[in-house]
């Protein structure tokens, strides 16, 4: 048995390993297909689809940070439909969260020309910042959902395990386990999530002082309890408990 | 508002061995973000708490930004604790150095060489420690050169070079993933060295590893162990030489390695025949059954692996418990190989530099011995020292030097980044002896419990304001970069050691410079590689990107993953047979629970770093640790109010009612000032490495009422482990 395929990605023939995903397969031959939540050091879980390529044969168009080659395969990482699929979803995004810390999403959206107001009357999803302790702050309005930062708290590093989805469907979020309190949650404040977060939604406390216009020296003289303050959570009436 | 995104400076943690790689993102020189690159080959884009938000030490409005004098002329016998800066005069850097240089060289020529003594610092870097042990040897002759490993793994130095000849570890940390089995001792690692446990525990759940916990606390990484052994404290080498005796009697053990690389095993397995697991279960506390499963398990590993750290060397018997894992890997022949090996798991950032640097004292820099001729002699060439100049005495160790202090013993200390007024044990005496001493120099970022006592600060840099190199627990020399312009007045430290010696040699006479005129760290590197072999091939430009891992012999040697592949720098290695040794102060009506001290994630040892930073908002007082079944007997509650007291001094603090410590044991972290666990440790010492017992004493605990407690601080409850 062999242990390469050989396959097609946009015309071009190419031989390599089995076990490689077609996201892989087209990186080592110098095709580039976008991604957001996919990170290298990550388990893909194909969420946010950004990533699909259509394959012949295939019903769907197929997430390739997931899926793997195989022999005889023929892969089109970008034609109309790829394409109008990846600009509808930036065009969501754009609808729901605030991209406005996202260069490089928001560079991917005028790139594959996604108009800001497809969706213009979504409702946006504007949860309140929490700022529940002195080391970073959690701005899910910002949140894409891509579930690095649960994965990074769970068995992609930390397994600490203190981060999941809560809510159903559109009122999805990022939380703690009974929305408790980061500090009496089980986290160790590791801030991997912070290092694998693509949209700032997640910030070191000091770099989010420094940007609501503090200088410095007034973020190291703040009191234990000035840094410590605990911004209140908004009763959201939506979200299904 | 958006940030401007510059560049971000890459170097190397300076909390922990672990030596993870950050990146500083800073604005006006002001570090608001550390982050980690994903291939970086130690923490592979992972922080701890401490690396991602720790730093913010470097701009606490209590840093010492200005060189300071003690207003009030300090003497021996009445020397007082200042924290308050009022009683100090802010001075230039010439009138402190040369103050320095005077109080320094007037001891000297009047009490020599055994009145002079140096704390070198283990958080400082290679090329610091390295100037100020040859400051100290080559100026004042003194090898009362010393730092906080002897607070740390003495007993594992000690026995790993009696028995193989190398104190590092073994093996690289992140070879653990393709390790099956391997045993944690005495090592609280989620807590300690978080990025190496969660490497463990990805072995475990990922490729299946199995774990043995042999520890007294009932720690994080319990809950991913297939088996774990309570055992007493102090009853190391019960449990280990049960399971060689296990390995030996079941004939698990290897014996072709056993035949090629060691000696001594006849009578070692005599000594073994002792310990069955019967005598092992009613001396340990550890039921038989486990003992025989752990040794099975590791007898027949295909890579089995022993991680260690301060529950195994700090210890009266500290050496023959290192000696007991030592034994075990030499009985199996888990050593040598890729994935196995002999770890101790190594505390402070820089310990195994400053170790490597000579700031010990009774070796040079690369552990040339002190009393060899031939040592020494290599090293008055290199420092432009008459033949015969430098001493050939072995000098006190840090404990030593403070139970020296007094007429006609050590006069004179310099501490450079230390806090022995947290970290010495008994406390109560280590301040009267630190009372004692004639002049004081403390070179620090704040004014700790020991700076309190200085004639003269010295405020030195931070690791973000200085370049040079540190090397972490598995021998990796990795480079530290200068991110941000040093704060005020403060300087590095080894341009501080460079212009004190420039002036305590003028003051001297010395015909011959020992040579102090470095323009860049990379120099002192360079002067360094040529007296330690281990060293040679290390150079800036080799480790701009990646660390090497020592031994790197010369510029084209690739570093040294893992150790004695082929054979041991002793040649064969040695079995020691052992005897079981108990603590030396047992718990009795009077006393009647054992305490263990230890860390916590949140904070850093004498706490000078991390008690003045934010994260002391997430742990911000003392507790201490005691099993329901005790709590229940003392009437305490979980958050109560207790005083915990030894025969050598109290405390106050609160209690932590959990399952964490075994019956009979309660545990305190060392951290707090306010509460600080050494005014009840013991300073018995182990006989060889002179390691002191901080694991174990007898306490007696009651709860008193809330308004004794000393700090005002709100309970902050804590969900994690």
């Amino acid at each position: 048995m062999t242990d390469t395929v050989k396959l097609k990605i946009n015309q071009q023939e190419i031989e390599c390993d089995k076990d490689l995903t077609i996201l892989q397969a087209a990186k080592s031959v110098g095709v580039t297909i976008p991604t957001i939540c996919y990170h290298d050091h990550c388990t893909s879980n194909a969420l946010c689809r950004i990533c699909v390529v259509e394959v012949k044969g295939a019903r769907t168009l197929v997430a390739s940070c997931v899926a793997k080659v195989s022999e005889g395969m023929e892969v089109e990482t970008y034609n109309e439909r790829v394409n109008r699929s990846r600009k509808t979803i930036l065009e969501m995004m754009l609808s729901t969260s605030d991209l406005s810390q996202s260069p490089e999403l928001l560079e991917m959206a005028s790139e594959y020309g996604a108009n800001n107001d497809r969706f213009g009357d979504a409702e946006r999803r504007s949860p309140s910042l929490i700022d529940d302790n002195s080391m970073f702050v959690r701005d899910y309005e910002k949140c894409i959902l891509c579930w690095r930062c649960v994965q990074v708290c769970a068995e992609d590093a930390q397994y600490a395990f203190a981060i999941n989805f809560k809510g159903r469907g559109y009122h999805t979020q990022i939380s703690t386990f009974y929305e408790k309190p980061l500090p009496e949650s089980s986290c160790v404040f590791c801030g991997q999530c912070i290092g694998v977060c693509p949209t700032e939604a997640l910030k070191p406390k000091r770099q989010w002082l420094l940007e609501l216009g503090y200088e410095s020296d007034q973020i190291m003289q703040m009191t234990r309890n000035e840094r410590n303050k605990k911004t209140k959570k908004p009763q959201t009436s939506s979200v299904v408990k | 508002m958006n940030m401007i995104k510059y560049k971000p400076v890459t170097t190397i943690c300076p909390f922990c061995g672990v030596g993870c790689n950050l990146e500083l993102h800073i604005k006006d020189n002001f570090i608001y973000k550390v982050t980690a690159p994903f291939d970086s080959v130690v923490n592979k884009g992972n922080l701890c708490v401490k690396g991602r938000f720790g730093y913010d030490f470097i701009y606490n409005k209590r840093r010492i930004l200005n060189p300071l004098i003690r207003k009030t002329p300090q003497k021996s016998g009445a020397r007082s604790q200042a924290f308050n800066l009022e009683e100090w005069q802010e001075v230039s850097w010439d009138e402190a150095l040369d103050y320095t240089a005077k109080r320094l060289v007037e001891i000297y020529q009047r009490d020599g060489s055994n009145a002079m003594a140096v704390y070198c610092c283990a958080k400082a870097t290679n090329e610091d420690n390295y100037l100020l042990q040859k400051l100290f040897r080559a100026l004042f002759r003194s090898n009362n050169v010393d730092h906080c490993t002897r607070l740390c793994h003495a007993g594992s130095v000690v026995a790993l070079q009696k028995a193989i000849g190398s104190s590092a570890m073994s093996n690289t940390a992140a070879e653990i993933m393709e390790t099956d089995v391997f045993i944690i001792t005495g090592s609280n690692t989620t807590e300690t060295h978080p990025i190496i446990s969660i490497q463990m525990k990805a072995a475990i759940e990922k490729n299946g590893a199995k774990l043995i916990v042999v520890d007294p606390r009932r720690i994080e990484m319990v809950n991913y162990a297939t088996l774990w052994l309570a055992e007493k404290p102090g009853s190391d080498v019960a449990v280990f030489s049960g399971m060689a005796h296990v390995i030996i009697k079941e004939n698990l053990y290897n014996k072709e390695f056993i035949d090629t690389r060691t000696e001594n095993f006849q009578n070692f397995s005599k000594a073994m025949e002792k310990f069955t697991p019967e005598y092992v279960e009613s001396i340990t506390g550890v039921e038989k059954d486990k003992i025989i499963q752990a040794a099975r398990l590791y007898a027949n590993a295909k890579r089995g692996a022993i991680y260690w750290a301060l529950g195994i060397s700090q210890s009266t018997h500290g050496t023959d418990n290192a000696h007991s894992l030592i034994n075990l890997a030499l009985l199996t022949g888990h050593v040598g190989r890729y994935g196995t090996g002999l770890n101790p798991l190594r505390g402070q950032n820089n310990v195994q530099g400053a170790s490597d640097a000579g700031a010990m004292p009774w070796h040079y820099p690369g552990y040339q011995e002190v009393d060899d001729e031939q040592s020494a002699s290599i090293f008055e060439e290199a420092w432009n020292i008459e033949p015969g100049g430098l001493n050939r005495e072995k000098g006190l160790t840090t404990t030593e030097i403070l139970s020296n202090a007094h007429p006609g013993g050590v006069r004179s200390l310099y501490i450079m980044g230390e806090n022995p007024m947290m970290t010495e044990p008994n406390l109560n005496a280590a301040h009267k002896h630190m009372q004692e001493l004639e002049f004081v120099v403390c070179q620090d970022l704040f004014i700790n419990e020991s700076g309190a006592y200085a004639d003269v600060f010295l405020p030195a840099t931070t690791f973000a304001e200085k370049d040079g190199t540190f090397t972490n627990t598995d021998r990796r020399v990795q480079r530290v970069r200068k991110a941000i312009e040093p704060l005020g007045n403060s300087r590095p430290d080894w341009e501080i050691i460079c212009d004190l010696a420039r002036r305590i040699e003028k003051l001297l006479g010395r015909p011959n410079s020992a040579y102090w005129d470095y323009s860049h760290p990379e120099e002192i590197m360079d002067e360094f590689g040529k007296v330690v072999p281990s060293y040679q091939g290390i150079k800036y430009s080799r480790i701009e990107k990646t660390g090497l891992q020592t031994p790197v012999l010369d510029e084209n040697h690739p570093g040294t993953p893992f150790l004695y592949a082929e054979s041991f720098p002793i040649g064969k290695a040695k079995f020691f047979p052992l005897d079981f040794k108990t603590i030396d102060e047992e718990a009795d009506t009077d006393f009647p629970l054992i305490l263990n001290t230890g860390r916590v994630l949140e904070h850093w040892h004498g706490g000078t770093l991390t008690r003045n930073s934010w994260l002391d908002d997430l742990y911000s007082q003392a507790v201490v640790e005691i099993n329901p079944v005790d709590a229940e007997t003392y009437n305490i509650k979980n958050l109560d109010v207790v005083k915990v007291q030894s025969r050598r001094g109290e405390v106050v603090l609160r209690a932590n009612v959990n399952q964490k410590t075994i019956p009979g044991v309660v545990f305190m972290p060392f951290h707090f000032a306010e509460a600080a666990a050494n005014f009840l440790t013991n300073d018995a010492l182990d006989p060889e490495a002179l390691i002191p017992e901080f694991k174990a004493c007898a306490v007696k605990i009651e709860k008193v009422t809330e308004d004794q407690l000393p700090t005002k601080q709100p309970y902050q409850p804590r969900g994690r482990y």
